[in-house]
């Protein structure tokens, strides 16, 4: 069946595009919706409803539409877009979806990206009210953007072939915009939805740039932009969408909007049917009903729910061999898919059309979300602006006029003051535009619904909620609109309240028995159209979704075959796998090579801030719960770092550089947050001090040198230094060079091995990784990852903060009473311990755990119970595994854990679930391997 | 995307800043002077008002300086920014 009028309507008749929709080939032509060549083609049905299984068609024109939902195949998947507002291009491939969609499964090739735009005055809307407002902001010389939906200026002058100061609106609104594109500093964009309004002038919009271009799109330009639109002054011309009436079967195909079916005329040369019969509340339908009739279709009837209907529109359908039968409604309809007939009353039309006007709904979602307060207007049926914003403005049917030089005053009006209120006072007039139109749509009569099977009146067609839903919500005792909403889904999806939502609220109103005045409207939020993920991600997806940060020596690591384990933003290497090892045989061969001879490893994301100042060791004794302040230059400190609650937040170690100068350490997720966390105090708390800390973490490569042998390797590669254990002590540093180059050396450990760590700047990074390695050959060094680095310290009983800890261990928790002052007057958590929770004797302390059969590998995480067998719930918990390892130098597995006053545990058998089984476990000490230190100085 | 006016660097995203929660709880001169309850209300105990409130902002990932501000807890309008150490000026919510 073609429903395509002979002439009329912006689209090119000239050129053919093919597209297939459900397998089948149909055409259409430059300048349709996917919605409007399907209805071309007499395809009214296009999926069904997600809960029901009915059937699906076309109800709205634009974005407001919400059952058109269709999948696009071709030129990539794309689920749940409304057909509506899919622009027809060459070789589109789409089905019609139940409810439903599916996401792509393969990455989606086109790019998407981002654009701040600042300005003076956004006007949202390219209608009458949004072009003069524009324009006349534009004129006052104010920086100006006009954002709107379509792909062409006029908003509802699209949907019409009305004239306007006696020639087509179209050429109106073409001299409008071209005068706009021609003013310097102003930006039209169009196929543009501001979808998002948020503070201070923030406003988000989503510009479809190539997707009408389909196949033919360039590669290399973004198919989608978000512009994060940052405005001084706002005017939403947003206009109105036409409201639906509530009935028995309104959700079949063919029962579509008037003022859609009439868009669909004039802007896409499309018929609604062949027979129609029309159903309103209001004088608008009329336009509807006479425009169609005079391009061929029959209308059977207009049904005008008024007890009188309008005389001068009813003389023109007279005129025009159309019945009017007022104070009647439409309470029924039939067909099978596509209506096939109406029932008024004891009447039964066949048509294959429906138009229904129930009045409009001024678009008030960005206001809204601006946080617009709403009023509820009695006469229009709607919620309209009800308050004033400072920068923001409502103009044209928006505010709930309807009249088009009234519209455009309002634009005038906001606009002028917009500027205004930006800065901008001079520009001339504009000129406000007449029409022709023969209708407005005051004077009519608010009917949500006609009573009938409550069950089979849709208010949400997409979500298939129906009258009997919102009865059952209120009947429930829900009384406010946002738990109705909650309650029956309502207003959510593609829809957002733009056509159920009002409706539902009237209906609420009436079952309650209240007033809508008195009912406080759901808060719009964004977006109001969907958006895509993938715009939202823009580039920030792939390599840009997080930045990477990689060591100086990253390089190395890679090309020696590293797995890597990502570390906050860094990859460390996790280990380093010979040819046929796993995770478990590479990580017992590097720790028995390290605890053996001499392994190394990058420690160069370790947090390194220099701390300098005449106060520097005052300030610092006031940051860790031991002494800074007396540490020798040359000496090395382990410390602890507490939160005013007592709990732990970071260790590391203290070097004293100078007398006024300290570099500490943190663990390498932390770096960030302990240089906060110290500016904080000395900007907030203790400005008087005189402290400068800045992050150095990058400016080094750290190397870690482990073992026995370690002392052999760093005296082959530094022959300047002195690496007897008399001349380079425990817990102290050298500057020297090493490989030729200058190095920090610092005798620490974090294995119980004899170790060094070798600082040089990152530069020189991979060279002294490379001479370490050659100079180790002899010795077989190893280079190990953080696996095996944490299997080491484990085995010493190091906890690692953030792994054995949480926010709830105290120092003494982990056994680390030795390094907390008894002598300092106070640091930064030390009322704390005295508080009585502290010194709960049931306080979870770190223990070690060794299952009693030693091959067996707790899991992490792992909750540990005192009974061999699970007792009814609740079951007392009385900690969990912490860490977990085979250990090569034990010969066995362990694990550490924070258990329920653990110190006093050490020798008990407790039990740890795993699986369907309890793993009987020895509490031990947190110290496993080396208890008396004897390995730390070689 | 609120601006938070940065008294340093003017109006910034507040994507910018990082929240530091009340202003003006100073730490105790003598915290071992206090009682536990005296403590706790310092380290666990703020006041959550509906409206005015003075609290502390950085400008994190700007000029990473420490400020107050006092915010309407109602709207998230800031109506004043100010340094550190200087009084909580006088607002009208």
């Amino acid at each position: 069946m073609n429903l395509r009028t002979g002439t009329g309507g912006s689209i090119d008749r000239n050129t053919l595009l093919h597209f297939t929709f459900d397998g089948r080939a149909y055409t259409g032509h430059p300048g349709d919706t996917l919605a409007s060549a399907l209805l071309a083609n007499g395809v009214h049905e296009i999926g069904s409803s997600v809960k029901l299984g009915r059937p699906r068609g076309v109800v709205a024109a634009g974005s407001e539409d919400s059952t058109s939902l269709v999948q696009v195949e071709a030129p990539f998947s794309e689920p749940m877009l409304l057909a509506t507002t899919v622009e027809l291009h060459d070789g589109l491939r789409a089905r019609g979806l139940a409810g439903q969609g599916r996401l792509a499964a393969e990455p989606d090739p086109a790019r998407y990206d981002a654009k701040h735009e600042h300005c003076d005055v956004l006007v949202v809307g390219a209608g009458p009210a949004g072009l003069v407002a524009a324009l006349t902001a534009a004129r006052s010389g104010a920086r100006v953007v006009l954002v709107d939906e379509q792909n062409q200026a006029g908003g509802a002058l699209l949907g019409v072939d009305e004239y306007l100061d006696d020639r087509p609106s179209a050429e109106w609104v073409a001299d409008v915009v071209a005068e706009l594109k021609s003013t310097p500093g102003v930006l039209v964009l169009e196929r543009t939805t501001a979808f998002g309004m948020y503070q201070d002038g923030f406003v988000l919009a989503l510009q479809k740039r190539t997707d009408h271009l389909g196949f033919a799109a360039p590669a290399g330009v973004a198919r989608q932009r978000v512009w994060r639109i940052r405005t001084r002054q706002t005017v939403l011309a947003t206009g109105a969408h036409e409201r639906p009436v509530v009935f028995p079967d309104n959700d079949r195909p063919g029962i579509m909007l008037a003022s859609s079916a009439r868009t669909f005329l004039h802007r896409y040369g499309v018929l609604p049917g062949s027979r129609a019969v029309v159903f309103t509340t209001n004088d608008s339908a009329y336009c509807a009903a006479i425009d169609l009739a005079e391009s061929g279709v029959d209308i059977a009837l207009v049904v005008d729910a008024r007890p009188e209907a309008p005389a001068r529109l009813a003389a023109e359908c007279a005129a025009r061999g159309i019945e009017v039968r007022a104070g009647q409604v439409v309470t029924g309809t039939e067909g099978s898919g596509r209506v096939s007939a109406v029932h008024v009353g004891d009447t039964r039309i066949a048509c294959d059309a429906l138009l229904v006007s129930g009045g409009w709904n001024p678009v008030v979602s960005l206001f809204s979300q601006a946080r617009g307060k709403l009023r509820y207007d009695a006469e229009l049926g709607a919620f309209v602006p009800g308050g004033e914003l400072s920068t923001v403005r409502v103009a044209g049917s928006a505010t709930g006029e309807l009249d088009l030089t009234a519209c455009a005053c309002q634009g005038r009006d906001a606009g002028l003051l917009a500027a205004a209120a930006a800065g901008f006072t001079s520009g001339g007039q504009v000129p406000l535009p007449a029409s022709d139109s023969r209708c407005t749509a005051r004077s009519g009569l608010v009917l949500w619904r006609v009573p009938g099977d409550d069950d089979a009146s849709f208010v949400d067609l997409q979500r298939d909620s129906t009258v009997a839903d919102v009865l059952r919500a209120t009947g429930a005792g829900l009384r406010s609109l946002e738990h109705v909403k909650r309650y029956t889904t309502i207003g959510t999806a593609h829809d957002q309240g733009k056509t159920s939502g009002m409706i539902a609220a009237g209906i609420v109103a009436e079952a309650l028995g209240v007033e809508l005045a008195e009912q406080r409207p759901t808060t719009f939020r964004p977006p109001y159209t969907s958006v895509s993920f993938a715009a939202l991600a823009g580039r920030d997806r792939g390599d840009l979704h997080d930045p990477v940060r990689v060591t100086a020596i990253h390089p190395w690591h890679v090309a020696h075959g590293a797995l890597f384990e990502d570390v906050g933003q860094w990859k460390r290497p996790w280990y380093y796998p010979r040819a046929g090892e796993d995770l478990h045989t590479a990580v017992l061969r590097e720790c028995r090579a390290t605890r053996e001879s001499v392994g190394m490893m990058d420690g160069s994301t370790l947090g390194k801030i220099d701390v300098q100042g005449r106060d520097a060791g005052k300030f610092l004794d006031m940051l860790y719960t031991n002494m800074m302040s007396t540490l020798k230059v040359g000496r090395i400190r382990y410390g602890v770092m507490c939160g005013v609650d007592g709990m732990v937040i970071d260790d590391g170690t203290v070097i004293r550089v100078g007398e006024e100068r300290y570099l500490v350490t943190t663990t390498t997720g932390n770096a960030a947050k302990i240089l906060d966390w110290m500016e904080e105090w000395l900007q907030t708390e203790w400005p008087h001090l005189d402290v400068h800390c800045t992050s150095v973490t990058e400016h080094w490569a750290t190397i870690p040198l482990v073992g026995p042998r370690s002392r052999d390797v760093l005296a082959a590669v530094a022959p300047g230094l002195d690496v007897s254990n008399e001349a380079f002590e425990f817990m102290t540093w050298h500057d020297t060079e090493v490989a030729g180059v200058p190095a920090r050396v610092c005798r620490i450990s974090f294995s119980g091995e004899l170790a060094y760590e070798i600082n040089v700047t990152a530069w020189h990074g991979v060279a002294v990784w490379e001479a370490l390695m050659a100079a180790g050959e002899p010795y077989g060094i190893t280079p190990y990852g953080t696996e095996t680095m944490h299997v080491l310290r484990a085995e010493k009983g190091y906890p690692i903060i953030g792994q054995e800890t949480d926010a709830t261990v105290t120092p003494q928790d982990l056994g680390m009473s030795w390094a907390v002052s008894k002598k300092k007057p106070d640091f930064i958590g030390k009322r704390s311990f005295a508080r009585a929770e502290n010194n709960r004797t049931d306080r979870k302390q770190l223990v070690g755990l060794l299952p009693a059969d030693p091959g067996v590998l707790l899991p992490e995480g792992s909750q540990i119970v005192e009974t061999d067998r699970l007792p009814e719930p609740p079951v007392r918990m009385l900690g969990h595994v912490t860490s977990s390892y085979p250990s090569a130098a034990l010969g066995r597995t362990f694990a550490l854990a924070l258990v329920r006053s653990g110190h006093e545990r050490i020798g008990e058998t407790l039990y740890v679930p795993v699986e369907d089984s309890l793993v009987p476990v020895t509490v031990t000490e947190s110290v496993l391997y080396d208890k008396e230190g004897a390995r730390r100085d070689g | 995307m609120q601006l938070i006016p940065c008294p340093w660097c003017g109006p910034r995203e507040e994507a910018e800043f990082h929240y530091g929660g009340q202003a003006h709880v100073a730490y105790p001169e003598d915290p071992s002077a206090l009682t536990d309850e005296e403590w706790a209300r310092y380290v666990f105990f703020r006041d959550n008002p509906s409206g005015p409130f003075a609290e502390r902002w950085s400008h994190n990932a700007g000029c990473r300086r420490w400020f107050n501000a006092v915010r309407d807890t109602r709207t998230h309008d800031l109506l004043a920014v100010y340094r550190v150490g200087e009084p909580m000026p006088e607002v009208t919510a």
